[in-house]
């Protein structure tokens, strides 16, 4: 189990996720999470046994480490890409059930499961509308959250997104204030500067998504209600009609027979 | 032998569960064994080695370390992923067996091989009690064996050879004691999970 795994579970995902959607994945695993593993764990791999402070006295330098980097950068970046993908599996999971609503259907023998096998079901590609749609908007809501939180966590722990040469120290054991210095700092903040912003550039992906996805939803409605307002009596036959098949392939329930009776 | 063979073995599991059991995988999956590999190992990796004591007497900071982690926080958090992850595999053999039955009389026994109904609801019950147990069983042990779930910046150890009272630095301190408590927040929600899971079963 590791970020592979990650990456297997989200690639299906893929699939049933809008352009935007697409394009933000391929940013989270090549811009985040493949530089994470590449290249910052190695500049943040020496980090505590690099970390120098002018002073003999033993614990010093223990304590005043903890108390500048009361958690890693990498251990908080990890924990970023790990909550701002897991909102997607809701997705996942969604379509999951559904596909497992259709199998049980097409088991059945139901008449209006219109697959030819189970291979065709387990192939189909879900329109993001009706119940999917919320669970999508839902799960772009909360990446959203979550990466605002991280950005300003790390803002707020680190104050600011600049690592430092020296930091001065005078928690106890240390004998007075103390100099400590930090390994490899213009390297970390260049590799901060750089996390920060592929977070920003997902941030806008997400909205950018979400601004489709709500666009789309109004624009869809407005586009029923106009059609019904110039024909009323036909429309409300297609209507009725639009919106059985939007059960039929939202649920595949009986909840149907409600509005045929 | 590694993570990848019980994950292996874990994903056979989501077949046959419920819709919470497949929520309680995925948090297991994604909450607790994802972040111990690609988090957690490293902070505990060098524990004993920037375990520092204030002493230069040869063998203090070994005696020291050992009596204050008689069991490192990283082998317990392993332990408890390994048996909680386990009875789940109880489901599986319990299905493997009806197959077997099945294949052996050459004719359908059970209704349906994989649903929970019968004795397999019976064996699915005692994994979901089996698997709260453990969580709770470890958290209790995580509480006593460390008095809390806080790792301290500093401890005071006086066991032979130390000559007297001596102060010893345990490193990360805040970094350990974060992913305590969110280790300690996933056991709770694990828990939860199980105990709905259980009370779905029984009222269904």
């Amino acid at each position: 189990m590791d970020w592979g795994s990650l990456h297997t579970i989200l690639g299906g995902v893929n699939k049933h996720s809008t352009s935007i959607g697409k394009i933000w994945l391929t940013v989270l695993f090549i811009f985040r999470i493949m530089i994470l593993v590449v290249a910052a764990e190695r500049v943040w791999g020496d980090e505590q046994d690099d970390f120098v402070c002018n002073t003999l006295q033993p614990g010093c330098k223990n304590v005043c480490y903890d108390h500048f980097f009361p958690i890693s950068h990498i251990r908080l970046w990890a924990l970023q890409l790990i909550f701002v993908s897991t909102p997607a599996l809701l997705v996942a999971m969604h379509v999951a059930y559904r596909r497992h609503e259709k199998k049980r259907q097409f088991r059945k023998g139901d008449q209006k499961c219109e697959y030819k096998d189970i291979e065709e079901i387990r192939r189909q590609r879900f329109r993001i509308e009706g119940s999917l749609w919320w669970t999508y908007t839902g799960s772009i809501f909360f990446r959203l959250v979550f990466e605002a939180v991280f950005m300003y966590a790390f803002y707020f722990m680190y104050d600011g997104f600049r690592m430092p040469r020296l930091m001065k120290c005078s928690a106890w054991p240390c004998p007075n204030t103390v100099d400590c210095f930090v390994s490899r700092p213009t390297e970390k903040t260049v590799f901060t500067i750089f996390m920060i912003a592929v977070s920003s550039i997902c941030i806008l992906l997400n909205v950018a998504e979400l601004c489709y996805l709500l666009a789309k939803f109004f624009l869809r409605r407005s586009k029923k209600a106009g059609n019904a307002k110039h024909h009323p009596n036909h429309e409300n036959k297609e209507t009725k009609q639009n919106e059985m098949n939007e059960l039929i392939s939202d649920s595949c329930q009986n909840t149907v027979i409600g509005f045929t009776s | 032998m590694s993570w990848a063979c019980l994950c292996d073995l874990m994903s056979g599991v989501n077949k046959y569960s419920t819709g919470i059991g497949r929520i309680w995988i995925a948090v297991v999956f994604i909450f607790r064994l994802l972040l111990y590999i690609v988090a957690a190992e490293s902070i505990w990796k060098y524990e004993h080695d920037e375990f520092e004591c204030n002493i230069r007497q040869p063998g203090c900071e070994n005696v020291c370390f050992d009596h204050f982690f008689p069991v490192s926080h990283i082998r317990l958090w392993d332990l408890q992923l390994i048996m909680v992850s386990t009875p789940s595999l109880l489901v599986v053999f319990h299905v493997a067996y009806r197959e077997n039955r099945e294949k052996h009389h050459n004719q359908k026994l059970y209704r349906s091989s994989g649903e929970p109904d019968g004795g397999l609801l019976c064996t699915y019950l005692v994994s979901l009690i089996l698997k709260t147990g453990f969580e709770i069983v470890f958290l209790v042990l995580f509480y006593k064996l460390y008095n809390g779930f806080k790792v301290p910046r500093l401890v005071k150890c006086d066991i032979r050879p130390c000559p007297n009272t001596v102060d010893c630095y345990i490193s990360r301190p805040t970094e350990k004691t974060i992913f305590l408590y969110f280790l300690v927040a996933t056991s709770c929600l694990c828990i939860v999970l199980n105990l709905s899971e259980l009370s779905y079963l029984i009222f269904k």
